[in-house]
């Protein structure tokens, strides 16, 4: 008979091949419909495209020039691309202000849920949860139905006299943000509130206790207690955010392009695969960026926690 | 006498709580209404009416991309559950092994990617194997949203898993369990609520997508949601209002359950 | 009859158990070696992190030693699983199976052993019985109270008939009276069903009332085996005598020995018998245990000499802590009368008497 060392190790062995095992079809799924094509992205921007879409297998480094460059067609001389960038800018731009935006208004509302008394607060959590399950889709018909010029705002605001004329809010910028903030909204405020909620008010009774003021205790105790989930809520918001796809359709109206677009049309009408891989491949570098700064706070955050 | 002081208290906080939740609702009831709407615009009200969901259930275009949206749901979010019950099995309640942050990581991918990224990255993939072989069935859909239903799925899984008090599972061994039989008897009944949320978390994000479904697509295989896009750019009707409502029901419907399991403690 | 050696049911030789790799290993059991009889009550006793928890998993499965052997009956079950050995537990936190019912519970075990559902009943039937349970059979686990846990969690490990039962601490959840009494019965129950049983406890209290005998465990280490009055009155080692009841540590020189006892001089000069632990080596100075009731306070001399430092009245008892002139501090309890006070004050000079046989000289 094996001695006990010698089963215990053959029994941690089989445990990790065992679980290596049950990994696979999850593993093996994600490689083949989701990770593996990432890498063949990678692949075609390096190519050349073909005439009637798709590729040329020849190696050409001109789509990732073309991401922010534009060369003229007469002299060959490469300028920087102001499209491309002011796309990019915007796009970043709008889901950093999309992410503040739904931070100010998600911070104070999960602080309004987690403070509720044990009971209500389940109430409140499934009125956050009902928008978080709506299609994406419905709820930003819904908000364009509402700006737009015969919408409820100009409607009320006409009959109010307050304006004469209805106010353009549609394909803007500003339907855009309007969009992105309301869709993704439950998104911050989620995991904000699951970190409030394990806040313990004892803390904020000892902060009074030592003489610190309302905002004093929200900005030295309760912030940097909650900043795990802010974080995460702002991650979240943030990446569906820069690649946002039906907001930018149906509340820009196609009149504002953003990445999502720009890349679209690389695989629509402007034929070239490869230019719409390597800004696909820029995103994702804008999204990696975001997500090892959040990694590294995290990292810090959790160290000082203990 | 002096009010006691609120301990809880923020200023301006409860106003914009309020203000976040109404303007959360507003838009949707707003939709709601209108989909009642006997006038043919949108824009003004023609009286109480149901014909706009007479109008949809007729439509046979509406009625395929829904038929088609379940068919893959159900599949997709089957197939995704089930994997993720396993990986979440084989990563919950361990020592850290070799190559367990692997998983994590591959696991949570698809959740770290813009949509359209993947959307693209598909297209280019699939587009090449229809060519390789021929196939340009449901598969590709399929295959697409059981991949970005996984992490979803994965969440309370994990969550119910590493909740789970791993002395019962000594205790079934103990009483001369073998290892299957415990799963069996102890694991998976008590696993059971993460596994059905699971499911319904999968189940709404795949009949939720847009982006992905977008792209992978071939000609013919509109979703609901696809279809609906594309009647909205073409101009809006209240059919498409009518569309919403039921698919919002649903959606409470699938939430109000997956709150009361996901709630549920033992 | 405990006393006597009998046939062991559990027999652990030279058990090591290290957690960890490399430069962080860390050994929870050091070569542990100890025989334990059958129909015992058998306690393992210590501080958290002693052992006694990783001990009695090796026992039941759950862990595998690093090093030598554990005998069931004289076979070596170190490597069997948990579901091939005769052995059941009691976890300290009940661990009952939150979806079946109080009845299906106790009857998991012999389900899984292939009994058919005839015998299950009846076995069943018999344990409710024996746990006083069996108006609450149908109820789930989480609807009833932390001792009824307990008692099903007993009856659970009790129906398929263990060769050893093993416990981890089950008394610990329960509030003090509860506690008193399931002791009590934990004690019928091991006498009515004639199974070993192996307690793990960190309460000394709990170890000396149940025990037929205490293995003392400290930093993976048996320190010490025997009866609760071996334990108690024959200290071997400092640790031993400090973690049960209270204890005066006295340096002295060692000037005789022989038969078992030997003639230690104390500081203040004055000689006295003691009882010499097992194991100890010969040495010219030695530590002297005398426990705080068996010595007694004088006005005059005494065995040593002090002055009143303290005294703190226990209801029972009064502890009158003194500083002996040697500088070593000495605590002498003293039984309370109704009609009296303790007779001293704070600051009076006192002698200290011990009584015949009270000295016990430690091995380390």
């Amino acid at each position: 008979m094996a001695s006990a060392e010698e089963v215990a190790k053959a029994a941690e062995r089989r445990d990790i091949r065992d679980r290596w095992l049950l990994s696979a079809p999850a593993l093996l799924i994600i490689f083949l419909a989701a990770t593996g094509p990432l890498l063949i992205v990678l692949v075609y921007s390096l190519l050349t495209p073909g005439p009637y879409g798709d590729v040329k297998w020849q190696f050409s480094p001109e789509a990732w020039i073309s991401v922010f460059m534009e060369r003229d067609i007469f002299d060959d001389t490469l300028s920087v691309a102001a499209a491309h960038v002011t796309i990019f800018w915007r796009s970043i731009k709008l889901a950093i202000v999309t992410t503040l935006a739904t931070l100010a208004l998600g911070f104070p509302t999960a602080y309004f849920m987690a403070t509720r008394s044990e009971k209500t607060r389940d109430l409140w959590l499934f009125l956050i949860t009902i928008p978080f399950w709506t299609n994406l889709l419905i709820r930003t018909f819904a908000v364009l139905q509402i700006i737009r010029n015969e919408g409820l705002i100009n409607t009320v605001l006409l009959k109010l006299g307050i304006i004469s004329a209805p106010i353009q809010i549609l394909f803007t910028d500003t339907a855009i943000l309007i969009g992105m903030a309301y869709v993704y909204l439950p998104l911050m405020v989620l995991p904000i509130y699951a970190s409030m909620e394990k806040l313990d008010f004892r803390l904020v009774e000892a902060g009074y206790d030592l003489y610190a003021t309302r905002f004093q205790v929200l900005r030295r105790i309760i912030f940097p207690l909650v900043k795990p989930g802010v974080i995460a809520g702002s991650i979240l918001v943030f990446i569906p955010a820069l690649g946002a796809y039906v907001t930018p359709i149906l509340l820009g109206g196609g009149k504002t392009m953003m990445l999502s677009n720009l890349i679209e049309m690389q695989f629509g009408q402007g034929r070239n695969w490869p230019l719409g891989s390597a800004l696909s491949i820029a995103v994702m570098i804008i999204v990696m960026v975001a997500l090892l700064a959040y990694v590294r706070n995290a990292g810090r955050s959790e160290m000082r926690h203990g | 006498m002096a009010r006691s002081f609120a301990i809880k208290h923020q200023p301006g906080f409860t106003a914009i709580a309020a203000t976040c939740f109404v303007v959360l609702y507003l838009p949707i009831v707003i939709l709601v209404v209108y989909a009642f709407n006997a006038a043919t615009s949108t824009s003004e009200w023609g009286g109480f009416s149901l014909k706009w969901f007479q109008s949809a259930w007729q439509n046979t275009q509406v009625i395929d991309a829904t038929l088609r949206s379940f068919q893959i749901g159900a599949i997709a979010a089957t197939l995704a559950t089930i994997a993720a019950t396993m990986a979440a099995l084989a990563t919950t309640r361990t020592a850290a092994y070799p190559g367990l942050t692997f998983k994590y990581a591959a696991i949570n991918q698809p959740l770290m990617v813009p949509e359209i990224v993947t959307g693209v990255a598909l297209l280019i993939f699939f587009s090449r194997i229809k060519i390789f072989t021929g196939y340009s069935g449901l598969g590709y859909l399929i295959a697409a949203h059981t991949a970005f239903c996984i992490p979803f799925a994965y969440l309370p899984i994990r969550a119910r898993l590493e909740n789970m008090d791993l002395t019962l599972e000594r205790a079934a061994a103990d009483l001369y369990a073998t290892p299957w039989r415990t799963f069996r008897r102890i694991t998976l009944p008590l696993l059971w609520p993460g596994i059905l949320a699971g499911l319904m978390l999968a189940f709404v994000i795949s009949l939720d997508d847009v982006v992905i479904t977008e792209f992978v697509k071939s000609g013919g295989q509109d979703t609901l949601p696809t279809y609906m896009l594309g009647q909205i750019r073409r101009g809006i009707t209240p059919e498409i209002n009518a569309i919403s409502t039921v698919f919002l029901l649903l959606s409470v419907a699938i939430v109000t359950l997956f709150f009361f399991i996901s709630r549920k403690r033992d | 009859m405990p006393d006597q050696p009998g046939k062991s049911a559990i027999e652990v030789r030279g058990v090591r158990k290290v957690f960890g790799t490399g430069d962080a290993q860390v050994a929870a059991l050091d070569t542990v070696s100890v025989s334990i009889r059958e129909n015992e009550f058998f306690t393992l006793l210590g501080p958290s992190g002693c052992g006694k928890t990783t001990l009695l998993r090796l026992i039941a499965g759950f862990d595998f030693p690093s090093e030598g052997e554990i005998l069931l009956h004289g076979h070596d079950i170190a490597p069997l699983p948990p579901f091939k050995r005769p052995v059941n537990t009691v976890f300290q936190s009940y661990a009952l199976f939150p979806h079946m019912t109080v009845a299906e519970n106790i009857g998991f075990g012999l389900e899984m052993l292939g009994k058919p559902k005839t015998e299950i009943k009846a076995r069943v039937a018999e344990m409710l019985k024996l746990v006083k349970m069996e108006a609450l059979s149908a109820r789930r686990t989480s609807q009833i109270s932390g001792g009824q846990q307990q008692r099903v969690a007993l009856a659970r490990a009790l129906a398929p008939q263990p060769k050893v039962l093993l416990l981890d601490e089950p008394l610990s959840a329960l509030d003090y009276k509860l506690r008193k009494e399931m002791q009590i019965e934990l004690k019928r129950l091991q006498h009515q069903t004639g199974i070993t049983f192996i307690f793990v406890t960190h309460d000394q209290e709990e170890a000396l009332t149940m025990s037929d005998r205490i293995a003392v465990m400290s930093a993976g280490k048996i320190l010490q085996v025997g009866t609760p009055w071996d334990i108690y009155d024959r200290p071997a080692e400092r640790f031993v005598a400090d973690f049960i009841g209270e204890t005066n540590f006295l340096t002295a020189a060692i000037t005789g020995i022989g038969n078992g006892k030997a003639r230690a001089t104390l500081k203040s000069g004055v000689t006295i018998d003691a009882t010499v632990a097992e194991g100890f080596q010969p040495k010219a100075n030695a530590t002297l245990v005398v426990r705080p009731e068996h010595a007694k306070l004088t006005g005059g001399k005494g065995d040593l000499s002090g002055t009143v430092e303290n005294i703190v009245y226990f209801g029972t008892d009064t502890h009158i802590h003194v500083q002996l002139d040697s500088g070593e501090a000495f605590t002498v309890r003293q039984q309370n009368t109704r009609s009296a006070g303790c007779g001293f004050e704070r600051g009076d000079k006192v002698g200290v008497s011990i009584g015949n046989d009270a000295a016990q000289v430690l091995r380390d």
